[in-house]
């Protein structure tokens, strides 16, 4: 332990920032193990750009990772940073303006020399002009102390001592906030394990990082974040992709069915068919497809033959799904369709967050064609959410959205590890025997949830043959008769309409039960909004949240929740869909705080906004 | 299986659909006709299709079937093939279906070596949607959507499909049946995707269109292909192919040196590619049978395998082990 002294304090917001290839990505989510096995409560923010190596030094490939971890249950990576690590000059001017004056800022000295100032486009070096002299600025020759460092560790190249700078900072920073750097330690002798010379360089740059904060002036005092008090249990740090990855497995385990991934490689979405072609042992067959809409058919026709079909994509990939969906509902076969959504329409901003698809899943598809909603409220929720959709595509025999986005994709907070026995049983039957005086009637409905039975290939005496044709009731032949049509279409309606009644009530978090303003979220802006809330309470206003997973149907009450309060406010990461919803469905006055960034919203623009609802 | 079924056993009770004189109705007799043949239970036989005039078929055999997306089919069947190795899959498609709107899944199905038989009713024409000229029609083809000649030059199926790494490439014509199920068979055999191309007659809407091998009685236009004999056709097999020196087809007298002879096992795909380019208006006459039959690991095997080796190694998934891999903590 360091022989400075030690302040306590209650949360710390963290962003390391770098060119690309600095290692910031992996350098944040070490600091983060290392911070999630002290027991902190974390969230952490990932923010990439989609270039994999943009120009070294310049603007746009500049990577970032941030953390917020407390000694308390936290629900954002934190709208601001409370120290920012800046690696070279255009990390500086990307990120300075989100620190606030008095912040902390550690930058590498030795990147800021001409040509790196020249291509961050500053006319003086920042360092030396005084521009700084707000911050609690401390300038560290990271890359001269770490190639110092490494003198004598044979096999390295002076281009591989450099690149090591990444483990001197978090061993620095490991030590400015009392981090063990154990795991990270054994971290890097396995992920080094073929090139033990590179092990050894980060390792020594690790230490010297460590070594450098307790005997350097420039840092007077450490920090301590005692552990938060969470629920008892296991936990682990866990991403939305891997959650989700997870309780697609969970699903298929559940269920009783193989998972079959039908996918095509798209940001943010791809992590989830890497995480999943590596769990074969669970029965999992992934299918790279040569393009979305095959993605989408091998899941289908993989769900023709029992298997639970999954797709997974990102917008620009899920749009091209359309039809294989309008087949699927036609079909009335079950699959889920993951979307990790992601800023923009056509290409947009691949790695950046948004809530822009809500509309899209619901209506992109030609004539009436329902299919049920099911969004994520946080990483670890990715995995409850994904099985909740799987239950319902199977209980319904029908498509079904789950959405998720990069964000969520990509952020990680520690996971309450379920007990396996406790997660519901998801288990469905295949139909075995003639349902109708001898003979098979593919379409003839369960009166309650009127899904229709699901025979598969291989069940003798079954035969019979699906398309997407329209259908002659129960018996599934094709008919263009009108008043059947008319018929069909209602019944596909009313079956999706009908999980109304399966699924949980909207709850709201209204702590006195009598606040006046209630703001409506759904999926991923959970955190920000529930965060929101918290700063408005505190300073003795009253507001209340709900959340919606179910997006469609909506839960049952969800018009009386909306008509108790006098004012709803409805925050999104897009320009008002589910406002739109609301105001069309339950007729009611809501109004919306939209914004549309590319980042996740800030849990102090959300309090600004229901602080303005509440006192108007 | 207890008792042997018969051609009856795979009719539907579905009013057939297809215009009268359609070569459609000649290729479903033949696969109803063939396929008790299989020694398949109906049960584990699935027929897939896209969109168009031939994708009505699955509606007519009594086994399980999709009617799906238009050129689609050879995806949806992928995932159901891949995941179920315990089925045969068969994909009915067009030449619109399979070589235009689905020319992708069609050369990826191809490659990828998946346990498919996708047969290809060739009418070098749209028929459902009244006749535009398709990707097989000829360059200059005047149709409703081409008054003065279409401007594309056209796919040749077979070259297609050894091109995207086919192992099995044949072809056959809807009006002969010895020929069609001599091809299916030989197709059902293979392990691994099988492509067929069969020339099929739309009366509607570009009638006579293969007329030169339909109506060839006396075979003096088809050249038939077997394996490990000489190519020799004509009405008294007195003509022949053989190989130029670029690897190109000429046609010989059947006297002369060189006769070249057939090889559908051959390693490489040259011989099979050029005797795709063997066509009536290049060569004056056209080869019908087998062109390629070569064994290449197929995928769903491939697919199954992976699981298995993964099982082996680390023993049959564990969900909660699964969730508590990684560092974790614990919070008393």
């Amino acid at each position: 332990m360091s022989s400075k002294p030690v302040e306590q304090v209650s949360q710390v917001i963290v962003r390391f920032a770098g060119d690309s290839g600095d290692g910031m990505q992996l350098t944040g989510s070490q600091f983060t193990s290392e911070t999630a096995l002290l027991g902190n409560d974390i969230s952490t923010l990932p923010d990439f750009p989609a270039e994999i190596r943009a120009p070294a030094g310049s603007l746009p490939g500049v990577s970032g990772f941030q953390l917020h971890f407390a000694d308390h249950d936290i629900l954002t990576p934190g709208d601001a940073p409370n120290v920012l690590v800046a690696m070279n000059p255009a990390a500086l001017k990307t990120n300075i303006r989100d620190l606030p004056k008095g912040g902390t800022l550690i930058v590498n000295a030795d990147a800021f020399n001409e040509r790196n100032l020249q291509k961050a486009g500053y006319a003086a070096n920042p360092l030396e002009d005084g521009s700084l002299d707000e911050y609690q600025l401390h300038t560290v020759p990271l890359t001269t102390l770490t190639v110092g460092a490494l003198k004598g560790v044979a096999g390295v190249t002076p281009r591989e001592a450099e690149r090591a700078k990444n483990m001197f900072a978090l061993g620095l920073m490991s030590w400015l906030y009392g981090r063990p750097v154990d795991a990270t330690e054994a971290f890097i002798a396995s992920k080094f394990a073929k090139r033990p010379e590179i092990a050894e360089a980060n390792l020594k740059a690790l230490r010297a990082g460590y070594a450098f904060g307790e005997t350097t002036e420039t840092f007077a005092i450490t920090y301590e974040v005692k552990p938060a008090k969470l629920a008892p249990g296991t936990y682990r740090n866990i991403t939305g992709n891997q959650a989700l990855s997870y309780g697609l497995i969970a699903a298929s385990k559940l269920s009783g069915l193989p998972l079959f991934l039908g996918a095509y490689p798209i940001t943010p979405a791809s992590s989830v068919l890497e995480e999943l072609a590596g769990y074969k042992q669970f029965g999992v067959r992934t299918f790279q497809a040569e393009d979305e809409i095959a993605a989408a058919g091998a899941a289908v026709g993989a769900a023709f033959g029992g298997s639970l079909g999954v797709t997974t994509s990102a917008g620009p990939g899920v749009v091209l799904k359309a039809e294989t969906i309008g087949l699927a509902i036609m079909l009335e076969l079950p699959l889920l369709i993951c979307d990790i959504q992601r800023a923009g329409p056509s290409t947009g901003m691949p790695t950046k967050p948004e809530q822009g698809d809500l509309l899209m899943v619901l209506f992109g598809r030609n004539s009436e064609s329902p299919v049920p909603v099911v969004a994520a409220m946080s990483p670890s929720d990715c995995f409850d959410a994904a099985i909740e959709a799987a239950r319902i595509a199977l209980k319904y025999r029908t498509p079904v959205y789950l959405l998720s986005d990069a964000y969520l994709a990509n952020g990680s907070e520690p996971w309450l590890l379920p007990d396996v026995a406790s997660l519901p049983d998801i288990s469905t039957t295949f139909a075995t025997e003639p349902n109708f005086d001898g003979e098979f009637l593919p379409y003839l409905r369960d009166e309650q949830t009127l899904a229709r039975p699901w025979a598969v290939p291989g069940t003798p005496g079954l035969e019979h043959r699906v398309g997407g044709l329209e259908k002659a009731d129960r018996t599934g032949n094709i008919s263009y008769d009108p008043e059947n049509h008319d018929l069909m279409t209602r019944l596909r309606a009313q079956k999706v309409a009908g999980i109304a009644g399966d699924i949980a009530e909207l709850e709201v978090d209204d702590p006195d039960g009598d606040a006046s303003v209630l703001v409506l979220g759904w999926g991923g802006t959970y955190g920000p909004i529930a965060a929101g809330c918290r700063r408005v309470r505190a300073k003795g206003h009253k507001v209340a949240h709900a959340h919606l997973r179910h997006l469609n149907p909506f839960p049952r009450n969800t018009g009386e929740v909306l008509r108790h309060y006098d004012k709803v406010l409805v925050p999104e990461m897009n320009l008002g869909q589910l406002l739109k919803l609301v105001r069309a469905e339950f007729l009611v006055d809501a109004v919306g705080y939209n914004r549309v960034s590319g980042l996740p919203l800030r849990a102090a623009e959300v309090a600004a906004a229901i602080e303005t609802m509440v006192s108007a | 299986m207890s008792e042997k079924l018969t051609m009856k056993d795979f009719k539907t009770d579905q009013e057939v659909r297809w215009c009268p004189g359609c070569g459609d109705y000649a290729i479903l007799a033949a696969m109803q006709s063939f396929m008790p043949e299989l020694g398949i239970e109906r049960e584990r036989i699935v027929f897939v299709s896209g969109i168009g005039c031939a994708a009505r078929f699955p509606y007519y055999m009594n086994t399980y079937g999709m009617h799906s997306i238009h050129g689609r089919a050879p995806a949806i069947a992928t995932g159901l093939a891949a995941s179920r190795r315990d089925l045969s899959v068969w994909v009915v498609t067009g030449d619109g279906d399979a070589l235009s709107i689905g020319g992708n899944h069609l050369i990826h199905a191809l490659r990828r070596n998946v346990n498919l038989k996708i047969l290809l009713f060739n009418n070098k024409i749209y028929g459902l949607t009244k006749g535009q000229y398709s990707p097989t029609s000829e360059l200059g083809k005047v149709t409703k959507s081409t008054p003065m000649g279409s401007l594309d030059f056209s796919f040749n199926p077979l070259s297609l499909a050894v091109g995207a790494e086919a192992t099995f490439v044949a072809r056959c014509i809807d009006t002969d049946k010895a020929g069609t199920t001599e091809v299916l068979r030989a197709a059902a055999q293979h392990r691994g995707s099988a492509f067929v191309e069969i020339f099929q007659n739309c009366p509607i809407f570009n009638d006579d269109a293969w007329d030169f091998v339909r109506d060839d009685k006396e075979g003096v236009n088809r050249i038939g292909l077997r394996s490990g004999e000489p190519i020799l056709w004509g009405a008294d097999h007195e003509k022949a192919l053989r190989q130029r020196s670029d690897g190109s087809i000429e046609v010989c007298a059947a006297s002369d040196d060189g006769v070249l002879v057939h090889d559908a096992v051959h390693e490489s795909a040259s011989l099979a590619f050029a005797l795709t380019r063997v066509t009536q208006e290049t060569h004056g006459g056209t080869p019908v049978g087998v062109f390629r039959d070569i064994e290449r690991p197929v995928y769903d095997e491939l697919m199954a395998d992976q699981i298995e080796t993964a099982i082996e190694r680390r023993g049959p998934g564990d969900l909660a082990a699964l969730l508590e891999s990684g560092e974790t903590w614990t919070i008393a």
